[in-house]
């Protein structure tokens, strides 16, 4: 943890110089609702307004529950939606500009870690086929140098002897190979961004850290930007330098982590820190406090703050009118709330 | 008799499973006890045999289960003895009911919920339907869903929701035990923090005993009053949860919680290395020797269950 404290530390004074590589702009992915197939019925808004910068090299956490929209935003990034309004730029390209050409270029940059590694597994092919096939698609014609890469990449995510490997298939690996297969797939054509499902959710209590100390190694040795994606805060300070909360479809705070774990000024953060348990005998004695009600359905959000409904600090008059505008009570925290004004 | 004192006490339950490759032993000996109004937290990885404990328990056993044998006290009197009959009647889904992992899919899509939730009423206690109805509409406040829920379908229900209406069903019969196998593994974190909420007003409410069976080390704090630690089969160490999350005895539940990532803590989380034994080629001696980093010569030997300041403990560290 000391090395990623420290590092912490450098990004503070190297943030300025540092470049950026993905930008969000106010990026809305709304999905249409049809009734009996083709009348109009409303829009599923899974991404409403949201804006950050990725930087070189950085790794941030998006953390939410179900249904908040942080996997629509997940897959618009990796292109496989399209966003309704605003722009995906990565490497100063904006992504709905690409041709055919570009985005084989920008899936070769963009490496994705699923969340279900037995699902995200073609059951049918052996590894060595799982691992070949983006080098096929990418235009690596030689089969030796397909070969080579394959090895190279097995070795980084530690699956040796990798002779071993190479001829098995998904369901004879356990849980924790079959995730390693699936980074290592991710990092096979060298990306420079790495997009991570919920990468440990499936796993074990023991193999769950044995896998973000793999992705936080290679992330340091090849300098990757990672987007972590979870539901789950007690991970996040061991592999991300920002976390960006979200809440039905908006990032509601966005900060350093130890701003967010030692500080949270949202009110809803607070309800997921408060709602997280750490291992202490003492918290079966005492009921938690949380918010009322669960997540609002995305098709009609609440109006002004859509955190409101459930909020025991609204302000009357105010949260349930205006949407609360991003504010920066404290040097690189923003809070998208009217507490903070 | 001392046995009577306790709610449950499980004497050497052996379960195993035949297949073409031999027999797999799931639960190779446990003992544990439980006192009346207390939860207990069988806390263990995959595989290490945890689910089918909570089978043995209420013998809802597979087609190709081989041994089944041991003890199984409730309120002094041996279940294991009971006739299939006898067991279904009084014991399974009548003084010991069971929340199965997935409770998402444990609903039937087609029935609605108060139905579903009446039917053990109906079945176990003969109540007539709106004597059930009734009833479900009191379980439904215990648990929190609302009333009108009861004519809905399950897919018109949250997870939350859906984990909740489960939970009834299992009180409805007015059980003295509940186990829940993985409670709350699929859900988000303020639904899990909302259903452990209710789990533990239900226990103070209501005086249940609980077995909750989880690999999450974190939540289960939420409801344990004692912890027991299951591997490769066996229990490797009983303790209240007071001393377990201060300091854990076995090597295996030291390694363990150190897995567990802290959030207002630097403290890295360690992992263990190796991977559990195959439940068919089980090592001779101590399961856990091979990944245990403190192996000694003694460990070659299957190590006894060690009483510690009345905690147990199977490791030869603590003879």
């Amino acid at each position: 943890m000391i090395s990623s404290v420290s590092q912490v530390k450098d990004t503070e004074k190297e943030e300025s110089k540092r470049k950026i590589l993905l930008s969000i702009e106010d990026l809305r992915v709304w999905f249409e609702l049809k009734r009996f197939g083709f009348s109009h019925a409303g829009y599923v808004k899974a991404v409403d307004g949201v804006t950050f910068d990725v930087h070189d090299s950085e790794t941030i956490a998006v953390v939410g529950e179900s249904g908040c929209g942080k996997s629509s935003l997940m897959k618009t990034i990796l292109g496989l939606y399209k966003p309704t309004e605003g722009k995906v730029v990565f490497d100063d390209k904006d992504l709905s500009e690409l041709d055919t050409k570009g985005m084989h270029w920008y899936h070769s940059n963009v490496g994705y870690v699923q969340q279900d590694p037995y699902g995200a597994l073609p059951p049918f092919m052996n590894v060595q086929k799982i691992l070949e096939e983006p080098l096929i698609v990418g235009g690596i014609k030689d089969k030796e140098e397909r070969i080579q890469r394959v090895h190279t990449a097995m070795d980084e995510v530690k699956l040796t002897p990798v002779d071993d490997f190479l001829q098995k298939y998904p369901h004879m690996l356990s849980g924790g190979q079959q995730q390693r297969v699936v980074i290592a797939r991710a990092m096979i054509m060298g990306p420079k961004f790495l997009v991570a499902d919920e990468p440990v959710s499936m796993l074990d209590a023991s193999v769950r850290v044995e896998i973000l100390k793999l992705l936080r190694g290679l992330q340091e040795m090849h300098n990757l930007s990672v987007i972590y994606i979870t539901h789950d805060l007690s991970t996040v300070s061991y592999f991300s330098e920002r976390i960006f909360v979200m809440y039905a479809g908006n990032l509601i705070e966005k900060a350093k982590v130890r701003q967010v774990l030692d500080n949270p000024l949202h009110p809803y953060t607070v309800a997921l820190l408060t709602g997280t348990s750490e291992p202490d005998a003492k918290n079966a004695e005492t009921l938690k406090e949380l918010p009322p009600g669960e997540p609002p359905s995305l098709v009609n959000p609440p109006t002004g703050c859509r955190f409101h409904p459930r909020c025991s600090k609204a302000i009357q008059g105010l949260c349930e009118v205006k949407f609360p505008p991003e504010f920066e009570p404290e040097p690189g925290h923003f809070v998208s709330c009217w507490l903070y004004q | 008799m001392a046995q009577n004192n306790k709610l449950l006490r499980i004497e050497d339950l052996v379960l195993h499973f035949n297949t073409s490759q031999g027999p797999v032993q799931a639960v190779d000996g446990v003992n544990f006890e439980l006192d009346s109004n207390r939860a207990v937290v069988i806390l263990g990885e995959s595989g290490c045999g945890k689910s089918s404990l909570a089978k043995a328990i209420l013998r809802l056993l597979p087609r190709n289960a081989g041994t089944y044998s041991g003890h199984i006290y409730l309120q002094g009197q041996d279940i294991m003895s009971f006739a299939e009959e006898e067991f279904r009647q009084n014991v399974r889904w009548g003084s010991i009911s069971l929340v199965p992992q997935a409770a998402m899919n444990a609903l039937n899509p087609v029935i609605r919920v108060g139905e579903q939730v009446a039917e053990p009423a109906i079945v176990h206690l003969g109540v007539d339907k709106t004597g059930a109805i009734s009833m479900v509409k009191k379980m439904f406040q215990h648990v929190g869903v609302p009333e009108d829920f009861i004519s809905r379908y399950p897919f018109e229900l949250s997870g939350g929701m859906r984990q909740r209406v489960v939970i009834a069903m299992a009180l409805v019969t007015s059980p003295v035990l509940i186990i829940l196998d993985e409670p709350t593994s699929a859900l988000d974190v303020l639904t899990q923090a909302n259903i452990f909420n209710v789990l533990k007003r239900l226990k103070h409410e209501l005086g249940i005993s609980f077995i909750l069976i989880t690999h999450d080390i974190a939540t289960s704090s939420e409801l344990a009053d004692d912890v027991a630690v299951m591997y490769a089969g066996q229990i490797v160490e009983v303790s209240d949860a007071y001393r377990f999350f201060d300091k854990p005895l076995h090597p295996y539940s030291q390694k363990l919680l150190a897995s567990v990532p802290r959030l207002h803590s630097d403290k890295e989380p360690e992992f263990i290395t190796g991977r559990p034994p195959s439940l068919i080629n089980l090592p001779k001696g101590c399961r856990f020797a091979d990944r245990c980093p403190a192996r000694f010569e003694k460990c070659v030997e299957d190590p006894p269950v060690i009483e510690k300041e009345g905690r147990n403990v199977k490791c030869w560290l603590y003879s």
